[in-house]
């Protein structure tokens, strides 16, 4: 029976293939054929490097579980092992610890770049609400990863977040018993979290990473400018005027994003692998002790924000409660963005000057939370803490409300050099 | 989007050094993912030489000992037993151990420092089973010349009590010699080879 | 719902507590390309520490090796009892040891990471003499201390005279000899110099692998921005 012949012509190994798997197919779409608006800055970086982080952090993670022993008298030593055993585990660990906090810089720089071009706007919602889960799934697997070394600070850290679910109202105690599988954090709790760390979660990470690019693939890229640039079509071509090839036009240019990326990401692992304490904190270098709360508490640098709200809202009806609820809805949030923004134009460039007021404060505010998060708290830090919330929630409602009465400056035909 | 004013050699030159450097960079990054395979040095440690008291080792007995985490006997051979190995070479693959696994001053006959003491991994070098001794003789259900030697359980690979294999047996190779080095005569350390004498 | 609001609370007494107890420390910058500082501090860690506290991630041969320290020498003058070269450094210290401080020494591997090498020197020089105390000596860097004052002999016997005070290098502690040890104070600041540093090697001994990567990654890492830098100019020049 002859086949029907693949549209692209390819003939050989290549044609062979064509005929009975989409790879030039693919190869096309996705790369040499997927036009890119031509005028991508320096904020477009982001989304190629967190697809490194994510193949690095796999990768390096698939080795350590090699050598890594779940369990509450084997995880501590067994790290140490890894650092100092085996061969070259040492860089191996600080790839997988550094590639956490560098996944968070690069995953928090997309979502600002996102916000402020307005990439989240129709028709591109549904990329932002699978990117909105990838972030969820990101901060769910980095406090499972957090906990597997079983320092003091795992320890502790895992004794805080889990108990966030006992503040539920009437089931809390019992909800949280069932989390830990046990009556206090212990070695049936690792190792759930070494299994959601290293199967469950990977598993809808690479999956919701599938779905954000194939629904960006979809629509087209942003940019920005916010135009669609689908709109200017050559009449003969049909390819978008402003559009350019993604490879080798973009792919060439992510390199150097790339090669910038991996000086900074070296300088750290080979110069500073704690990271100030920021990667590696000093209290994890010693073992889980459940009875000693170690002197300095602070969660991983990217959860100071909503660790800074936990702490900020008072508690009220004799219950930390509130504080939980507005902590999960600071992140539940962002999934309603793409419907609460209700500006005639996409880009922070076309809107009025208390737009562009709103999102620096927002950009600020993120930053004072972080730091509020990280440190002691005291009276002054407290009210900074609730006022920090309250510009927080504010920003997603200015959103809605400042297009009311803001004049916006017109969209360009097409994309600005 | 225009070609004029490419330079189509530059082009290509710098494609083929960023891919060049790129390459050499991914194949450095490979490597110490696959060197982190190795043994680490915990297992280098517990793979550290293991000293052997063969003091109580009675003519004909064999003693097994555990060196990285697989055996190694230490057979004491009769005297007679010694002088049998040198009957049944037509018989054997390998008998000068040219091929086999083995340091350089076990290549001999007896395959050992000393005549009597045979040190060996116990592991046909077929699949990697544990070979059987088997020094009665005549034993014609095993070879109608068997001398004495070893019986592989497995697929019926046979060798004498130098551990050197027949010829056509499923086993290719004689079963191979560790380091090894007499501390006193009477402690044999498995696992390094005698000082070179200066 | 409760324990979040008790461990919540205890953080954050735990938080102002410590606040209150954070002691100056004194400066101490660890230095370990320097092989003869390792290897006295690894003899002096061996003679004054290793018999209530191991070094239980470090093994002997591992040492020797980075400290330029041989098989032979190791055996001769550094290995307890009957260890071998490639067991961890372990301690003679036996279980009922909580009985005799109160707590089992600590392990002492990643001490200078866990508390900073800063502290570790600063705590080797502050024991003083306190009456009150059962072993007769305190220590501002961890008031009530269970350890005796085992390098009394070397040091001396010191007084506080003036306590903490600020932040800052100037504000740590201050003390008087009042009986001069076997070392000059010169002498033990370089003693417990060569111990910090080799606490620091202990904690992480793949440092020398680490810096030794570091600028030839990082060299590697430029060439391949210029070259990438210049690959995306070529292309683009298409782009109009």
């Amino acid at each position: 029976m002859a086949i029907i012949p693949n549209p692209h012509k390819t003939t050989g190994l290549l044609g062979w293939i064509d005929d009975r798997f989409p790879l030039t197919k693919l190869w096309k779409d996705h790369l040499a054929e997927y036009y890119a608006p031509k005028n991508f800055n320096f904020w477009y970086f982001f989304g190629s490097l967190a697809l490194l982080v994510l193949v690095n952090q796999l990768l390096t993670g698939i080795f350590l579980t090699m050598n890594y022993k779940p369990g509450a008298d084997t995880a501590f030593d067994s790290v140490q092992y890894i650092m100092r055993d085996v061969p070259y585990g040492w860089l191996i660990r600080y790839l997988h610890a550094t590639g956490a906090t560098a996944f968070f810089v690069v995953v928090y720089a997309h979502m600002f770049r996102g916000i402020m071009y307005g990439s989240h706007r129709k028709p591109r919602e549904l990329i932002w609400v699978f990117g909105a889960l990838i972030y969820l799934c990101l901060m769910a697997e980095a406090f499972c990863g957090y906990v597997l070394p079983w320092g003091n600070m795992s320890y502790w850290g895992a004794e805080v977040i889990i108990s966030l679910f006992g503040t539920v109202p009437y089931i809390g105690d019992a909800l949280q018993t069932w989390i830990q599988g046990d009556f206090s954090p212990a070695d049936a709790t690792l190792n759930r979290l070494f299994s959601m760390h290293v199967i469950a979660l990977p598993f809808v990470l690479v999956g919701l990473v599938a779905a954000h690019i194939i629904a960006l693939h979809e629509v087209g890229s942003n940019n920005p400018d916010g135009v669609e640039i689908k709109k200017k079509k050559d009449p003969v071509t049909h390819i978008p005027l402003d559009g350019i090839p993604f490879h080798p036009y973009y792919t060439v240019k992510d390199l150097v994003g790339v090669a910038g990326f991996l000086i900074i990401f070296a300088a750290v692992i080979l110069f500073a692998p704690e990271g100030g304490g920021m990667v590696l904190e000093k209290p994890n270098f010693i073992p889980a002790n459940p009875q000693v709360t170690p002197d300095e508490i602070t969660p991983a640098w990217y959860f100071g924000v909503f660790y800074a709200m936990l702490r900020g809202v008072p508690s009220m009806f004799n219950s930390q409660f509130p504080g939980v609820v507005v902590m999960f809805a600071a992140v539940l949030i962002l999934f309603f963005l793409p419907w609460l923004d209700r500006s005639p134009v996409k880009s922070i460039r076309y809107k009025g000057t208390l737009s562009k007021i709103a999102l620096v404060l927002f950009a600020a505010d993120f930053v004072m939370l972080n730091y509020l998060g990280m440190n002691k708290p005291d009276p002054t830090r407290t009210l900074l803490a609730r006022i920090g919330t309250v510009v927080y929630f504010g920003f997603f409602i200015s959103l809605w409300l400042i297009p009311k009465f803001e004049k916006t400056k017109p969209e360009p035909e097409r994309v600005t050099e | 989007m225009s070609n004029e004013g490419v330079d189509g050699g530059r082009r290509r030159f710098l494609t083929a050094a960023t891919s060049v450097v790129g390459a050499a960079g991914t194949v450095a990054v490979i490597w110490p993912f696959l060197k982190s395979l190795k043994p680490s040095a915990k297992a280098q440690a517990l793979g550290a030489p293991v000293n052997a008291d063969i003091a109580k080792i009675e003519e004909g007995q064999q003693v097994t000992f555990i060196w990285r985490g697989s055996s190694v006997w230490v057979l004491r051979r009769s005297k007679e037993m010694v002088e049998n190995l040198t009957k049944g070479d037509a018989q054997l693959a390998d008998p000068a151990s040219k091929s086999s696994n083995q340091p350089d001053y076990c290549a001999n006959p007896h395959r050992s420092i000393k005549p009597e003491y045979l040190v060996m991994a116990g592991k046909c070098t077929h699949l990697g089973c544990a070979p059987k001794l088997r020094p009665e003789h005549p034993a014609p259900e095993i070879d109608p010349n068997w001398l004495g030697g070893y019986f592989c359980p497995c697929h019926g690979s046979k060798y004498d009590l130098a551990g050197r294999v027949f010829k056509s047996q499923p086993a290719p190779l004689n079963m191979p010699v560790p380091p090894h080095r007499y501390a006193s005569d009477t402690l044999v350390v498995i696992g390094e080879d005698p000082e070179k004498k200066a | 719902m409760k324990r979040l609001a008790i461990v919540l609370s205890g953080l954050l007494l735990a938080a102002t507590a410590a606040h209150a107890q954070e002691v100056p420390t004194l400066p101490f910058k660890a230095d370990i390309g320097n092989q003869a500082s390792l290897q006295r501090g690894a003899r002096d860690f061996m003679a004054y520490c290793s018999g209530c506290h191991s070094l239980k991630y470090l093994r002997y041969n591992r040492m020797g090796q980075d400290l330029g320290i041989s098989d032979e020498l190791l055996k001769k003058n550094l290995i307890l009892g009957a260890a071998k070269v490639g067991d961890p450094i372990a301690t003679a210290m036996p279980a009922q040891s909580v009985d005799w401080f109160g707590r089992v020494p600590p392990d002492l591997s990643l001490e200078t990471k866990a508390k900073g090498a800063d502290w570790v020197y600063s705590y080797l020089m502050s024991f003083y003499l306190d009456g009150t105390r059962p072993l007769g000596v305190n220590n501002p860097y961890l008031p009530g201390v269970s350890m005796p004052a085992v390098l009394g002999e070397l040091q001396g016997w010191q007084e506080m005279e003036a306590p903490a005070k600020g932040e800052g290098g100037e504000a740590a502690p201050h003390f008087k000899l009042v009986q001069p040890g076997t070392l000059s104070p010169e002498e033990y600041r370089d003693f417990v110099g060569d111990l910090t540093n080799f606490m620091v090697y202990a904690s992480e001994p793949t440092a020398f692998e680490r810096l030794g990567l570091g600028w030839k990654v990082l060299a590697y890492l430029f060439l391949l921005l210029i070259l990438t830098y210049l690959l995306k100019k070529e292309f683009w020049r298409d782009i109009h």
